[in-house]
């Protein structure tokens, strides 16, 4: 779309156009260098007045405290329950979405209901589920925050994964089944692969968002199972933040979902649009 | 390999209809177990009246839903989403869409500015308000210090305390964190228009004003449709921003439904009061998405 500009325009408005989107990344990603730095900074270098743009050298200290003290353990505990619960979503929900999507199991109804079951603000599950596990003694453990994630990621991937299923060419299963393939085959065979970047899309989302969770893990857990974001807050007092440890947190909880997206990078782009655009 | 082959002989020997239940029946046990059954048991508790200090579980009416009425901190801690979601929607989609304007046509490097773009949206809420607290810090915080240097002396601006300025500092925080979001839909969704609609109309002189109007909008109308559900749901139960940046404060200025509805059942233990608000949430939200995906068949 150039609306008639000449190459010397088009030049210009390119070069335009890096310049503001340097501008716009910078800003965007400020806030991040900021904290990033904090978490390098000795106590001096972050309570300074005017702040100290580039930390001196690239201290480790706050991250070694972090370890020594045991608060990193919280990092594992959100891997492996974010993990478990994604890979029990991605599994249960895929399978569910394949029956919807072939065989429209249940309707319309079925669909709109489980979509429904995604639109629930959690502070209204999280209250009955919370009775509901106290009544069941599952506080503050690992199976029950586990099985709470998938719970709530299912809607999601199963919404996805029904979109992507539907995508694939039905001749392919259809061939497969004439070959002499059991429906369980089929589905192993031709489709899993073929929706592999639908499935890498909803998988990267859905563990994301079980690892970012807050609020479930706040009120469903006491002292036993802490995730990464509870203990984050347990650093912010009313009066004293402890800053170098809220920051060096913070970069360490946010690696593994950097990796995971910047891995899985190609798959994203795809998977949002496929997933948005066809609705 | 054996194995597998025996055993998917004998799942061959179930018929189609049996197999399409069996692969829906683990995901519907779950949502069941997990969404419908304690949400039918609140919906019992809501007629009782459990507290703190009272295990009585008796019958008590319509008790906890007259006080629904009555309660102004619940429908200040309504107005105060509605503000937020009213705000912050507009903005994200705005910018997200101007954004997406920029990075649309093709540009070497382009993966790499939308793949750090995206940051911001994929780091936990709370590290989000984490950050955006360090970066508005009075003493600190590269917010202050920048205002100072543009107003030409030290200012003192308390961004998490002050009235005036809390609201601001959530919106900032929330806008920055979601806009990306928008951002990605909007690229992929501008990038689908028909581009011989958009040649056409250009050979044909028309102002960028009309074509925007009449041909892009309409064409990725759905997408924003949804955006705009997806987002709006999201702010409305916001909850983990506030908390890192204000905790509700100062005083219930900022407190969300999702933050009054923690306090009443959390920290109040007001059982039973509690389940009756969740209702109201869940009755509100019922009717508003109904609405919402009414009109967007329409749409389609």
């Amino acid at each position: 779309m150039s609306f008639a500009a000449t190459p010397r325009q088009r030049r210009i408005r390119l070069t335009l156009r890096y310049a503001v989107a340097a501008i716009v990344t910078v800003l965007f990603l400020f806030p991040v260098y900021w904290l990033f730095a904090i978490s390098f900074k000795t106590p001096d270098e972050i309570f300074a007045v005017p702040p100290v743009w580039v930390p001196g050298e690239l201290r480790l200290d706050n991250y070694l405290a972090l370890f020594k003290e045991g608060d990193a353990a919280t990092i594992w505990n959100s891997l492996v329950i974010a993990g478990t619960s994604s890979a029990l979503a991605m599994a249960l929900g895929t399978f569910c979405a394949y029956s919807l999507a072939r065989f429209n199991t249940g309707g319309e109804n079925l669909a709109m209901w489980i979509i429904s079951q995604r639109m629930m603000p959690p502070i209204v599950i999280v209250f009955p589920v919370f009775l509901a596990f106290v009544y069941a003694g599952m506080v503050d453990t690992f199976h029950g925050l586990i099985l709470l994630y998938t719970a709530f990621n299912l809607p999601y991937v199963i919404w996805m994964m029904r979109g992507y299923i539907a995508d694939i060419p039905l001749e392919l299963e259809e061939s497969a089944l004439v070959d002499g393939c059991t429906r369980w085959q089929t589905f192993w065979k031709v489709v899993f692969p073929m929706a592999r970047s639908g499935l890498m899309a909803t998988a990267v989302f859905t563990f994301v968002f079980a690892w970012n969770d807050f609020i479930f893990a706040l009120i469903l857990t006491r002292t036993e199972v802490i995730t990464f974001p509870v203990q984050l807050t347990h650093y912010m007092g009313g009066q004293s933040q402890f800053w170098s440890k809220i920051s060096a947190m913070s970069v360490l909880g946010t690696l593994p979902v950097f990796i995971a997206v910047t891995l899985l990078q190609r798959y994203l782009v795809r998977g949002i649009s496929l997933g948005a655009v066809k609705g | 390999m054996t194995t597998a082959t025996s055993l998917s002989h004998r799942l061959s020997l179930f018929s189609d209809r049996h197999f399409k239940y069996l692969m829906v029946a683990p995901a519907i046990f779950i949502l069941l177990l997990i969404g419908v059954f304690p949400l039918v048991y609140s919906f019992v508790v809501s007629f009782q009246n459990l507290t703190m200090s009272d295990a009585n579980t008796s019958f008590q009416g319509l008790l906890n839903y007259r006080q629904l009425f009555k309660d102004t901190r619940l429908w200040w801690a309504l107005a105060h989403t509605a503000l937020i979601t009213a705000i912050a929607l507009p903005l994200e989609l705005v910018f997200g869409f101007l954004l997406a304007q920029l990075f649309l046509e093709r540009m070497p490097g382009r993966q790499v500015y939308v793949a750090l773009l995206v940051l911001p949206t994929i780091l936990s809420p709370i590290v989000a308000g984490a950050t955006w607290r360090l970066m508005f810090d009075v003493r600190f915080g590269p917010v202050g210090q920048i205002v100072g240097f543009l107003a030409g002396s030290p200012v003192n601006l308390l961004w998490t305390v002050n009235p005036n300025l809390v609201y601001p500092a959530i919106l900032i925080c929330e806008v920055w964190q979601w806009t990306p979001f928008m951002f990605l839909l909007l690229l992929a969704a501008l990038s689908n228009v028909d581009a011989s609609q958009l040649e056409a109309a250009e050979l044909d002189g028309a102002s960028y004003g009309r074509v925007l109007r009449q041909i892009i909008i309409p064409a990725i109308k759905p997408v924003i449709a949804i955006a705009v559900l997806i987002r709006g749901l999201d702010l409305f139960r916001v909850f983990d921003i506030i908390w890192a940046l204000t905790q509700g404060g100062p005083g219930t200025m900022t407190e969300t439904i999702s933050l009054y509805t923690y306090v009443i059942g959390f920290v109040q233990f007001d059982t039973s009061y509690t389940a009756a608000v969740a209702f109201l949430v869940v009755l509100l939200l019922t009717v508003v998405v109904t609405w919402v995906l009414r009109r967007m068949e329409l749409v389609r």
